[in-house]
């Protein structure tokens, strides 16, 4: 029964890149399409994974945070559209709203007049696929840890990466230190609001974020951070390698970009900074003594997860090709979306790693809940 | 293990050292506990251990600090880190990483451990600690005790040969504290460890001490020694041996049960003197603080379960409970943080949380768990006059109120350049300033040493005597045994104990004095009840 067995693989935290790739899958699928129902069916996916296989870290609280901020943007995109947006479309009209009369110089732009039915449904629908978009990056940001995910990044990056970690573990401490100030504030009888409380706060807070990562840096020093193999000649060596590479791959880059310039050097000069860029990393993995500790693998799990995601973008670029109907709607005329069966069909692939892959270990039942049990069992247990 | 030749440090900008010449040794294999008064050097001295006194720090130093045969003249902390592990006060401020197995591997993959012996050494060093269960835990869910033993073992698995703890325990509850200093005593008796602690909870520590090392200050020179001796006149003494001290015991007693073998006698001579204080009544005055039915949740989380209290005036309330037991959320409903889910919270028969802000300093002020948070000003004197201002106070009546709680507090001084008992000297000021008839505390003893908690204990007394009604939410028993009349104890949200302290902390194993431990089943406290009854009585 090694078939059964292997739909149910053993928890584990599937490699976060996975994820991502699964996530960007799903992205660039509604970067391809208008259609409002495809758009719907890839959030109802992204969904459906995400409460399937997420966890109860502090990162993985924030999917909420990113479905409110979709809706938000759906009302801003649709506010804005009736403020400011195309006039003159055909279609019914549904209320007229005060023309506000504009300079000449500002005549590309209008504000006011009569809005249709069809600038609204094209508005909605502009703005369901940007949420959608907003909402899979969400997903990705939820099921993967972020500091795994810095973790397999090369050596030489992974300097970067810890300060990447350090600011993201710095916004939930800072909303604790404000809060914290706040209260404080009150305790002194001063304003919490308006310009005077913000001034009064700004100094206390800041002050706290920097006691704190003074520790921080304290303790990542005293284990061990930055400890290297080389003299500080290599190192000297590699930030010059990187800092000349960057120069040569921009330089090269606007030549690329603005044909007449350096006369066609432009090309070889990209190329030559690339190199000297991989030349850096090469010594600075070299230099770098840093191991692993039990690094993600890359199983058959992640390779049908990252697949799936592909499999939604392969369906909607084969779907473009062949011209089928329907993956483009624009509200103009108004009538109902058709739904394509190809892409839908390779949209609903993205619901593969619900199944495919394994559980988070969090969230197999063997204690109680994470933070439930913190707070009842205090320091006992 | 660790040598500490004619060593001095100057901090940038300070015009006296904060160590000077001072001479250690500390060898293998012991649990060393480092004492004395706040402003002493401990820190300092503990910091200097792997070298981030002077590299990280900056200042001025001279002679040498050599662990194991390194000197920290040339070795910067990283290149430390497999001989000395330093925890750090605060445990959450130094997590790297977001989960309790990843935060055990970050040293050893900063040291380029195989793989291999990386997963055993984890495993291991989980199993050391406790910390099985929680291996894929994210930090943040840990409460403090667990918390604490995630950062040992961050340190741990680098495979030190020594452990240096600022402050352990003295942010914990009186179990998980247990449970910390369970962790290292194992570490000392199993690996042969050197551990180094300083502390200023002598009472917890001193039992598990091998030795102990008085730091008095002043550039006098520092006493070390195995703990009986020492203790005999160390400057700062925790209840037992200051029992010990009074009643002649020798080899002087360090855990409650060598004590309780020598107290026999001075039961005795106690029974015949007469019964102990009683109780106290506190039932009495008119009540300021009343709350009913009270609860408040955070999330999935019953912070507060419909509870009923009510707060008094000329009596001082001990709150005590585990770790997110509820008291501080209790304190924040009094003085109106935040509004209760249901029920509701009355100081002086008003909704606390609709009062302006002027009205609400006036009824009811909050010392916070850091009392610096009640300070901005770049100056004590600017502090005092600011609190003048905002209050609507005459000029002067902060300072006034200062001298009272804490004579000598330099006026000139930046708040955060002054020692923790000026500090929350301070800010008792602040708070007091606009006279609220109630007082509310939040862990005020945390890093005061024995002089500065005495005087909190006196100021207390006499706010409660000229009828204010205060609330100290606390784990340091001893201060409850000396300050309190009425002691509640919290659990997940709920009164389970509410009665005059003496009754409360005596009939809990986890929550009594060390008097009254040593002196069962006679309801003693502290020290001073003991000698005051045997002063006054012919036997």
């Amino acid at each position: 029964m090694s078939g059964r067995r292997s739909l149910s693989p053993s928890p584990r935290a599937l490699h976060p890149l996975a994820w991502w790739a699964w996530a960007a899958g799903m992205a660039v699928t509604a970067i391809k399409t208008t259609n409002p129902l495809l758009l719907a069916l890839i959030a109802a996916v992204v969904i459906f994974v995400v409460s399937s296989r997420r966890t109860s870290a502090p990162w993985a609280r924030s999917f909420s945070f990113f479905l409110r901020m979709g809706l938000i943007v759906i009302g801003v995109r649709v506010v804005i559209e009736v403020l400011f947006g195309q006039r003159g479309l055909p279609g019914q009209v549904l209320f007229t709203l005060p023309r506000v009369p504009l300079p000449g110089w500002a005549a590309a732009v209008s504000i006011g007049g009569a809005v249709t039915d069809n600038a609204l449904v094209g508005a909605l629908v502009l703005g369901l696929q940007l949420a959608v978009i907003l909402l899979c990056f969400g997903a990705a940001n939820t099921l993967a840890s972020p500091y795994r995910l810095l973790r397999s990044l090369p050596a030489v990056l992974y300097e970067a990466g810890v300060a990447v970690t350090v600011a993201l573990a710095f916004a939930p401490e800072l909303v604790v230190t404000v809060a914290n100030v706040r209260a404080a504030r009150r305790l002194r009888g001063r304003p919490v609001r308006g310009v005077a409380g913000l001034r009064g706060m700004a100094v206390p807070v800041l002050e706290g974020a920097l006691d704190r990562s003074l520790q921080l840096a304290a303790s990542m020093d005293a284990r061990g951070y930055g400890r290297h193999r080389a003299e500080a000649g290599s190192r000297r060596m590699g930030t010059a390698l990187v800092v000349a590479g960057l120069l040569v791959v921009v330089v090269g880059l606007y030549g690329v970009l603005d044909s007449g310039a350096l006369d066609g050097a432009g090309l070889p000069l990209f190329a030559l900074g690339l190199v000297l860029c991989a030349a850096s990393l090469l010594l600075g993995g070299r230099r770098s003594i840093r191991t692993r500790y039990r690094p993600d693998a890359w199983r058959w799990p992640e390779w049908a997860v990252a697949f799936s995601g592909l499999v939604a973008v392969a369906g909607i670029s084969v779907a473009e090709a062949l011209g089928v109907a329907g993956i483009q709607y624009s509200g103009t005329p108004f009538t109902v979306p058709l739904l394509p069966v190809l892409p839908a069909a390779t949209i609903l692939v993205g619901l593969v790693p619900s199944f495919a892959s394994p559980r988070p270990p969090e969230a197999v039942p063997r204690t109680a809940p994470a933070l439930a049990a913190s707070v009842s069992s205090g320091g006992v247990s | 293990m660790i040598e500490v030749r004619q060593f001095s440090f100057t901090y940038d900008g300070a015009s006296s050292p904060t160590l000077s010449r001072l001479d250690l040794r500390l060898d293998e294999g012991e649990l060393c506990v480092v004492v004395g008064q706040t402003g002493s050097g401990k820190s300092t001295l503990l910091k200097s251990f792997n070298g981030l006194v002077p590299h990280f720090t900056g200042g001025r130093m001279s002679g040498d600090v050599v662990v194991d045969g390194r000197s920290t003249r040339d070795h910067k902390p990283r290149e430390l880190t497999d001989v000395v592990g330093m925890v750090a006060q605060n445990p959450a401020a130094s997590f790297v990483t977001d989960t309790v197995e990843d935060e055990l591997a970050y040293a050893m993959e900063n040291l380029g451990v195989a793989p291999a012996a990386m997963r055993r050494r984890v495993e291991d060093t989980l199993d050391l600690l406790g910390l099985h269960d929680l291996r894929d835990r994210p930090l943040g869910s840990l409460s403090g005790g667990q918390q604490q033993r995630v950062a040992i073992g961050a340190v741990l698995t680098a495979s030190p040969r020594i452990l240096v703890l600022d402050e352990p325990t003295s942010a914990l509850d009186p179990a998980a504290a247990e449970e910390v200093l369970a962790s290292l005593t194992r570490l000392v008796h199993d690996l042969g460890l050197t551990v180094v602690v300083a502390e200023h909870r002598l009472e917890r520590v001193l039992p598990f001490a091998d030795r102990v090392v008085v730091i008095p200050g002043k550039g006098e020179p520092v006493r070390s020694g195995p703990p009986q001796e020492v203790m005999v006149d160390a400057p700062v003494a925790p209840p037992l041996v200051e029992l010990g001290r009074f009643a002649g015991w020798h080899p002087l007693p360090l855990s409650v049960r060598a004590a309780r073998r020598l107290a026999g006698p001075l039961r005795e001579q106690l029974a015949r003197a007469g019964p102990p204080p009683a109780a106290a009544n506190t039932s009495d005055g008119e009540a300021v603080v009343s709350l009913r039915r009270l609860s408040v949740s955070f999330g999935a989380v019953q912070a507060l379960r419909e509870v009923d209290l009510e707060f008094r005036r000329g009596s001082v309330v001990a709150l005590m409970g585990r770790n997110g037991s509820g008291k501080s959320t209790l304190l924040a409903q009094v003085v109106g943080l935040r509004r209760p889910d249901r029920g509701r919270a009355q100081v002086l028969g008003k909704d606390p949380a609709g009062l302006p802000p002027r009205r609400l300093i006036a009824s009811v002020g909050l010392v916070p768990q850091d009392a610096g948070l009640l300070l901005y000003s770049d100056s004590v004197a600017a502090e005092c006059a600011s609190v003048d201002h905002d209050a609507g106070l005459a000029a002067g009546t902060t300072s006034t109120m200062l001298d009272r709680v804490l004579p000598g507090v330099p006026r000139d001084h930046h708040p955060r350049d002054l020692s923790e008992g000026q500090r929350l000297a301070l800010a008792l000021a602040v708070v007091l300033a606009p006279a609220p008839p109630v007082l509310l505390l939040d862990e005020p003893t945390r890093g005061l040493d024995y002089p500065a908690k005495e005087r909190l204990v006196e100021l207390v007394r006499q706010l409660a005597d000229a009828g204010h009604a205060v609330v100290i939410a606390t784990h340091d028993v001893e201060l409850v045994a000396r300050a309190a009349d009425r002691a509640i104890v919290l659990a997940d949200g709920e009164v389970v104990a509410d009665g005059a302290a003496r009754d409360v902390v005596c009939h809990s194993p986890v929550f009594a004095p060390q008097v009254a431990k040593v002196l069962a089943p006679d309801p003693w406290l502290t020290v001073a009840e003991v000698r005051g009854r045997l002063a006054g009585s012919p036997a």
